[in-house]
């Protein structure tokens, strides 16, 4: 067998958050909502966060149906928003993102930093999104509410 | 049975690695690798007789157009149509079924009036018709599934009715393996009135294929799949059929006498061939016909029974892997989809690619089967004249792995 290069693709980390993945109950009355599809493999990620009167992600749901790479991002996505206002979810986001294409590691750490080595199979970069767009879309969906009601969008 | 030690030498890419490992092509029903002969063929043309066909009295012209009809006559014989006139050059599968359905179908479906399709079809045997059914206001039938994987037809005689105008199924399912009763479905559509099409994709590359015998009005298949090149493919039609049908590109060379205000259509096949065709490709055709021939397709059948067998009876000692479709390698193509709920198709497909292994993975552009069979995506291996047990072995090897792996970390 060749010299082995898996475990530079599926990390011990992503292993572990696949058979074990964190925060799978979805949360009553969330505030953020949203599904993400790819239609490609049928991976599918449904997330959904209640905000307290801070702003900040108090409780957050995620069920990831797909492959190893897909359920370890979004399982490793709800620990590092939790406790994060929007903003800086949004912020771990494109931190996340900005890794994954290739651009800029630097604002990535803990956990989701074994992700990078997917970079190795590019075809999959787009298994490791999917959790991501879904927390994008919704942001975006609670910003819009937010904006329409208040006009304000606390930080 | 086939000396696959001497064909890998006539293909050049079977001896690249991959990952650092030799690659093991096990993609085949997605697309077949080009022996030595054919990619030669292609470079001869543009090197020696470039040039557009049926129209230049120049010596290149009359040599590409010689070369062109010579590949369609190979590929008539190859599928024992009765004359090379009911051979159209397509781009693949795809646009020859779209050419029935725009040609003939919107022709010849009336409201109220039924096709029928399986329920095993690639999006592009399904896709078409039910924009057919659409725009003429006719119902789509599909004849279902049993349990093994094949077609149930315990009520075919009622879901292919009289008001049925078109029949068609797929010969050879890319995502079962399943061989379908096609013959049998040619009988029961023509006591009905009906045409018949079958989509050959994956049986005219793998097996002899007799349009005459099956009785068939069309059959669609593409030249990348029989160790042809891309961007070429065929449409055979029985000529009764092909009268009856009109083209859905209008222009060029489809024509015989144009004035400001009227057209008349040239002869057979060309009516279907308008703009300049894909001339280098279709003799590339020719060149892979020629090297099947070569081999003799009884051979490659018996080959692919062979390989699949060994393959179904090594995937059978894994535990907690499903393999879909019929259990016995004479009802099937060498097509072996797998499934297990522990590894992912697309953890498969990077795993075993590591270790050079080609497989596709995913849904095999038949989503509404993989809901029928409850799956979102499956890994699937397919065979070809130059695979060889020991390379069944790696994969099976690779899938063990990537299922310990996933399991519990271990190798």
């Amino acid at each position: 067998m060749a010299p082995d290069d898996l475990d530079g693709l599926y990390r011990d980390a992503i292993l572990d958050h696949c058979r074990n993945p964190r925060n799978r109950a979805l949360v009553e009355r969330p505030d953020v909502s949203a599904n993400a599809v790819n239609p490609f493999c049928g991976d599918e990620v449904r997330l959904q966060a209640a905000l307290d009167s801070d702003g900040r992600i108090s409780r957050i749901g995620l069920q990831a149906v797909g492959c190893a790479i897909n359920q370890a991002s979004g399982s490793m996505l709800t620990e590092a928003v939790l406790g994060r206002t929007i903003k800086e979810a949004r912020a771990a986001s494109d931190a996340f993102q900005a890794m994954m294409q290739g651009r800029d590691t630097a604002a990535v750490e803990g956990p989701l930093t074994a992700l990078a080595g997917v970079k190795k199979a590019p075809v999959r970069v787009k298994c490791a999104l999917l959790a991501w767009s879904a927390l994008d879309d919704g942001i975006e969906d609670e910003e819009r509410r937010r904006k329409d009601t208040s006009g304000l969008i606390p930080d | 049975m086939l000396d696959t030690a001497r064909i890998r030498q006539d293909f050049p890419i079977l001896s690249r690695k991959v990952n650092g490992v030799p690659l093991v092509y096990l993609d085949n029903a997605a697309t077949s690798q080009k022996p030595r002969s054919v990619i030669r063929a292609l470079v001869d043309y543009y090197e020696r007789y470039n040039s557009n066909v049926h129209r230049g009295v120049h010596t290149l012209s009359m040599e590409a157009t010689d070369a062109m009809e010579e590949a369609r006559q190979k590929v008539a014989d190859f599928v024992n149509a009765e004359s090379p006139s009911c051979i159209i050059w397509t781009r693949n599968t795809t646009e020859a079924l779209n050419l029935v359905a725009q040609g003939w179908a919107m022709e010849h479906v009336a409201a109220g009036e039924r096709i029928v399709t399986t329920a095993m079809e690639h999006h592009s045997n399904l896709v078409p018709w039910q924009r057919v059914a659409r725009e003429r206001g006719a119902e789509l039938r599909i004849l279902p599934l049993a349990e093994d994987g094949a077609l149930d037809l315990s009520d075919v005689n009622s879901i292919i009715d009289t008001r049925t105008r078109l029949v068609t199924a797929v010969h050879v399912s890319n995502s079962l393996g399943t061989i379908n009763p096609v013959k049998a479905l040619a009988a029961r559509a023509k006591e009905v009135g009906a045409a018949f099409l079958v989509d050959g994709a994956q049986s005219v590359p793998h097996m002899p294929v007799d349009v005459q015998d099956i009785g068939c009005d069309f059959m669609a298949f593409s030249g990348h799949k029989m160790l042809g090149p891309t961007g070429i493919g065929v449409l055979y039609a029985r000529r009764e059929a092909l009268e009856r049908m009109e083209p859905f590109l209008v222009g060029g060379e489809m024509v015989l006498q144009v004035s400001y205000e009227d057209a008349t259509w040239n002869d057979l096949p060309m009516r279907f061939e308008a703009g300049t065709p894909n001339v280098a490709d279709a003799i590339g055709m020719g060149a892979a016909v020629d090297y099947l021939n070569g081999l003799g397709m009884d051979r490659v059948r018996e080959h692919e029974i062979q390989i699949t067998g060994y393959a179904l009876d090594a995937f059978g000692e894994i535990e907690d892997l499903d393999v879909f479709g019929p259990a016995d390698p004479e009802k099937r193509g060498g097509v072996i989809p797998f499934h297990t709920t522990e590894v992912h198709a697309h953890d498969f497909g990077t795993v075993l690619d590591r270790r050079g292994i080609a497989v596709r993975t995913g849904h095999h552009c038949t989503m509404p089967l993989m809901e029928t069979l409850g799956v979102a995506a499956t890994a699937r291996a397919s065979f070809y004249v130059y695979n060889t047990e020991e390379e069944v072995d790696v994969l099976v090897d690779a899938v063990k792995e990537a299922m310990r792996y996933f399991l519990d970390g271990s190798r």
